[in-house]
Parts: C-alpha cells; structure tokens; sequence
C-alpha cells in the first residue's frame, strides 16, 4: 500500500514548530495545513451533496407527477376522477373515472395477499421456531432467489404455466385473467414476507418461551399464544409492506392480467391495474402532452400516495415493536 | 397434580382426550409450516424448470448475435444484450459514486440532527417507491426536462436513481462494520477525518460496499417498467453505440416477445430469459464470492 507516503505528510506541524523554527519550513508546513483544510472542507461538502441527491429525487418525483397531475386536474375535476367508474381515456367517447383501474389494483393485489401471507407467515414460523440452524441457514438463501427473479420473468411464468393449469381446472379462465397474476405475484413476495416476519418472530425474548414451556405449553401454544401475539405489529407491518408492494408491481400484471379496466371481482377475468395502464400508454403510440397522455400522470400519482401511505405506516409500526423489547 | 384433583380439574378421560387433542393440533401445525416452507422451494423449481425447458434450445450464437425479427427463426438478442451493457456501465457510473458517498456522510460525517434523520427517513421512503414512478420521474426530469430524449444516458440516470437507496443501505452497513478502534487508531497517527476515512474505513468496508453495489446492479439488469416508461424502445435492429443513441433492453425484449400472440416467439422469451437468468445468476455468484472472500480476510 503506497498509502505510507501519504500519511507522515501531516506530522511535520507540529515538529517543525517545536525544534526548527526555520522561515521556510514554517511557511511551507502552514501552506501544507491550509491545503489539508480545504481538501477536508470540500470532500465534507460534496459528501453531503452525495446524501442530499435522496431528497432531490423525492422533490423531484413530487414535482414531476404534480405538475402534470395539476394540469390534468384543471381538465377534468378531480372528483370525477376519484369516483367514476369508466375509465375510456383512449377511446373516441372519453371518461376518466379511475376507479376500474383502482379496483383491478385491489384485487390482484388481495390475490398475492391471501397467497404470501399465510405461507409468508408459516414459512417464517418454520425458520424461526422449528428448523434446525444448518437447515435454515439452506433454505433461506435459496427463498431470497425468488425475490432476485426479474418481473418479466414471473409475468412469462404466469402467462404460460400458470394460466393453462387454471384453464385446465376452470375452462372459463380467460387468457388474461387476475388469478394466475395474483398468484404468481404472491409467490414474488412471498420472500420480503417471510424475512420480515422472521426478523420479529425471532425479536420475541426467549424468556417468554420458555416462560410458557414452564407452565406445560405445547411448541404449537407457544407459537400460537406467545410467539406471533410478541410479534404482530412487526408481522402486521410484513402484510402492509406485501401490499404496497403488490399494488406498485408491474410487469407481472401487464404481461398476466390484461388491459381491460372493469370493476368487480371474478378473478377468471382479465382486469387492468393502475401500473399496467402506465405501460399500456408508454408502449402506445399517445402524443405527449395530450389529456390521454396526462393520464398516466394522475394514476402515477394516486399509485404514488397510495404506497407511501402504506410505506410509513409499515415503518412506524416496525419502529413500535423495536421499542417494545428493548 | 393428580392427588390434588378439586371439582375444577376435569376428569381423566376428558384430560387425555384434550392431550390427543393438543399434540395433534401440534403435528398439523408442523406439517402445515414444513409444507409452506416447500411451496415456495416447489415453485422456485417449477419456474426454473418450466423456463429451461422452453428456452435452453433457443439460446445458441445465432441467438446471441442476431437483430430482432418478425421472422422467429432469425430472431436474436444482439441489440438487447448491448442495450443492457450500455445502460448498466453508465449506470454503474453514476449511481457508486453518489451512493457510496451518501453512505460515508451518514456514517461517518453527518451529525444527529433533523436534517439527518430527514435524509434518512427519505431514503427508506423511497426504497419503497414502486420502480414505475421512478419511470415518470426520468420521463418528465431526463427525456423531458433535460430534453435528452429516450436514450441510453436517461435510462442510466433513471435506474441510477432507482438503485441509489440500495447501494446506499448495503454500503452504509459495510461501513458500519468497520470496528472504531481503526477508526481510532488512524487519528492517533494523526490523520484528518478524510484520510481516516480513505486509508482505513473504505479499505475495509470495500468487500461490503462492492457486494452490495454488485446486486443493485443485479436489480437494475432485470428492471423493466421504468425503462418501457421512459420510451425505450420495443423493436432495435440496430447496435446503440453510445450513451446518447435509442436503445432496448433485454427485459424489454422478453416483454416484447411474450406479449406477442405466435408460439414461436414465447420460445424466443424464454431463452431471452434464461440469457437474463444466467447473467443474474453470474453477477449474483461473483458477489456471494466478494462476501466469503473478505469476511475471510477480515477474520
């Protein structure tokens, strides 16, 4: 390491000061702390511009889907927006009630839920409370790489393995349908459920375990009535942050569920989301600058509010448990 | 317990009967965690195996070295592939330096102060925020604003953006990492903060801070929303060669070719994708490495 040479640069100050009071030397050793001054200064000054970029990337997110958002607004009320129930912005005859797309959002989104949740929340009981270290330390590692997979991979997945299994069971299946993007996208959070579940289970101070191994629990007790009662908010904050992040996902849907915002509930049915509507425009061929093409500002907005919301609220529940045990 | 049986204490046979009942309810319990934990290994499998299986003919150097087609046969990757390498270097440009000295403030030179938390709970915020608005934010701020069009610098910008909060956690844990008596000792030879922390914190939290930037970079090779919203294009039969020239990437590709109707080209995605699988698998092998390597080192 030439590292060496740079470091004894900065004793001679003091040295020198203290037994060779020579013009030249002093001169030099003051321009030497000047220039050390004013290198520390300015590295201070672009590392913190470093860490200011994050905010400049939220104002910057703000901004962009505000000013667009507000000019879409001056068009259509917002009311309009918030609870109509046709969504047509690319056809001849025009409506811009978001709600379809909305819907379409919640549904999916409530699919992955019912399927990353229990298995999720079982999965992490198992890694947690049952599975021997060496296993786990097996397992885990090889559930994270389904969370690595792109989403272009699951929507293939979906679209072409899934989906037939469901046609073959229920022949009314559509091609696009809800169901096989629900669930393949269950399985896509499948792993943040299961890590952040794990992570509170295993915050439970084993005191409480054992306190109720002491009074004759079975394992199944002590799971059920100490273990994951020690651990809800944390869990509830895993279910939060599976939501959010099903409602933001894309590519799944958009390759899975189709591009036909309706409202309802049968999941055999192709419906649109909110995401999959932003690139249905993106690959369109809307001119920019147009009301069809402000559209996909609102939704991103709506998209934008609805995750941070969800976002914060998961964090103030995480931060809740922390204090609990500490 | 037995001897001091009172009226409360219910009857032998009702007893045994809740003792069968609980050591059962004990085993479903067991079987149904140890079956959902293989629910999610059986459809790792399912969906590897579905995918090689469709793909793994396709991919070959014809494959690898073409344009894309509207003929199946002569359909390739070449314009995909070196889409995804354009936008993956400037991305890789822009976003370590800016994450890694974002990390260094937090840990190292921030005080404990509103701003600070701010900064913090921001970047929380928007490692959380779904990948298609960093879309709109790069459509408005970089095509737009900037006017830079839909080229390869936009996407890199956009993406660099989008995995900055990545690379910034994972760094700021490696520096974490880093023992104070280092820190302690390099200030007793009398070293200024930077030098401290250039000679001693990065030397040693450099396995960290590469592992994590490695598999942001993972992340960023298989995102494809914010790309499609920016205006990358589907079909290129031509080589981008530089950060300013239009451009496709290999996930777009694959979307492309799922989203069409004809058999042939399904086929085509799947190999596309065992492509993006294997570069994933690559990158995410090569930081598994770094981490065993420098934990080896540091011991």
């Amino acid at each position: 390491m030439n590292n060496w040479r740079s470091a004894p640069r900065a004793q001679p100050t003091a040295d020198a000061a203290a037994h060779q009071p020579d013009g030249f030397e002093l001169a030099s050793s003051r321009r030497d702390s000047l220039r050390r001054k004013l290198v520390e200064r300015s590295v201070h000054a672009v590392l913190f511009l470093c860490a200011v970029i994050s905010i400049l990337t939220t104002t910057g997110i703000v901004i962009t889907l505000l000013g667009e958002t507000i000019q879409f607004f001056g068009e259509v009320p917002i009311v309009d927006f918030l609870t109509g129930t046709r969504w047509t912005p690319l056809f001849a005859s025009k409506s811009f009630g978001v709600l379809p797309l909305v819907n379409g959002t919640i549904v999916v989104a409530l699919v992955a839920i019912v399927v990353a949740v229990p298995i999720g929340l079982l999965t992490a009981i198992f890694l947690s409370e049952f599975a021997p270290a060496r296993l786990r330390s097996v397992v885990k590692p090889v559930l994270e790489v389904l969370a690595g997979i792109p989403t272009v991979v699951y929507g293939y997945f979906a679209l072409q393995f899934v989906t037939p299994i469901l046609r073959d069971i229920f022949p009314q299946t559509q091609i696009f349908n809800v169901a096989s993007a629900g669930i393949v996208m269950g399985f896509m959070i499948l792993p943040m459920m299961a890590s952040i579940s794990e992570d509170s289970l295993r915050a439970v101070p084993s005191d409480l375990r054992q306190g109720a191994y002491a009074l004759g629990a079975t394992k199944f007790e002590v799971v059920s009535r100490v273990v994951v009662p020690g651990a809800l908010s944390g869990i509830l904050a895993a279910i939060i942050l599976s939501i959010s992040r099903a409602i933001g996902e894309t590519m799944i849907v958009a390759i899975a569920a189709g591009l036909q915002p309706q409202m309802g509930f049968d999941l055999l049915r192709s419906m649109e989301t909110m995401t999959a509507y932003i690139v249905q425009v993106s690959l369109g061929d809307t001119p920019q600058g147009g009301i069809e093409f402000r559209t996909i500002f609102a939704v991103g907005t709506l998209l934008f509010v609805m995750t941070l919301v969800m976002n914060l609220l998961s964090d103030l529940l995480v931060r809740r448990y922390r204090e609990a045990y500490e | 317990m037995s001897a001091q049986a009172t009226a409360a204490v219910p009857s032998p046979d009702v007893w045994r009967a809740s003792q069968v009942r609980r050591r059962w309810s004990g085993w479903l319990f067991y079987g149904l965690a140890v079956v959902s934990t293989l629910m999610g290994l059986v459809m790792l499998g399912a969906l590897l195996f579905d995918i090689f299986t469709d793909g793994a003919r396709q991919v070959d150097w014809h494959f690898l070295s073409n344009y894309p087609s509207r003929i199946a046969d002569n359909a390739g990757l070449r314009s995909a592939l070196l889409g995804s390498l354009w936008m993956l270097a400037f991305t890789a440009i822009i976003a370590f330096p800016l994450g890694v000295g974002a990390a260094i403030y937090l840990e190292e030179y921030a005080p404990d102060n509103w701003l600070t938390r701010f900064i913090q709970l921001n970047i929380a915020n928007l490692a959380g925020v779904p990948s298609i608005v960093y879309g709109l934010l790069g459509l408005g701020l970089f095509v737009r604003w900037l006017a830079l069009g839909r080229v390869v610098l936009a996407g890199s910008m956009t993406m660099a953006l989008l995995i900055l909060p990545l690379i910034i956690v994972a760094s700021r844990e490696a520096i974490r990492a880093v023992p104070d008596s280092l820190r302690e000792g390099s200030y007793a030879l009398g070293a200024t903060r930077w030098q401290m922390v250039r000679q001693t914190v990065l030397p040693s939290a450099a396995g960290g801070i590469l592992t994590g930037t490695i598999l942001a970079l993972a992340r960023a090779i298989g995102e494809t929303a914010p790309l499609i919203t920016i205006g990358a294009l589907t079909y290129v039969a031509f080589d981008p060669n530089g950060p300013l020239d239009i451009f496709t990437v290999l996930p777009i590709q694959i979307f492309n070719w799922v989203s069409l109707p004809q058999k042939e080209f399904h086929s085509l995605a799947a190999g596309g994708i065992v492509v993006l699988l294997v570069v994933l698998l690559t990158a995410n092998s090569l930081a598994v490495y770094l981490r065993y390597r420098m934990q080896r080192r540091l011991q």
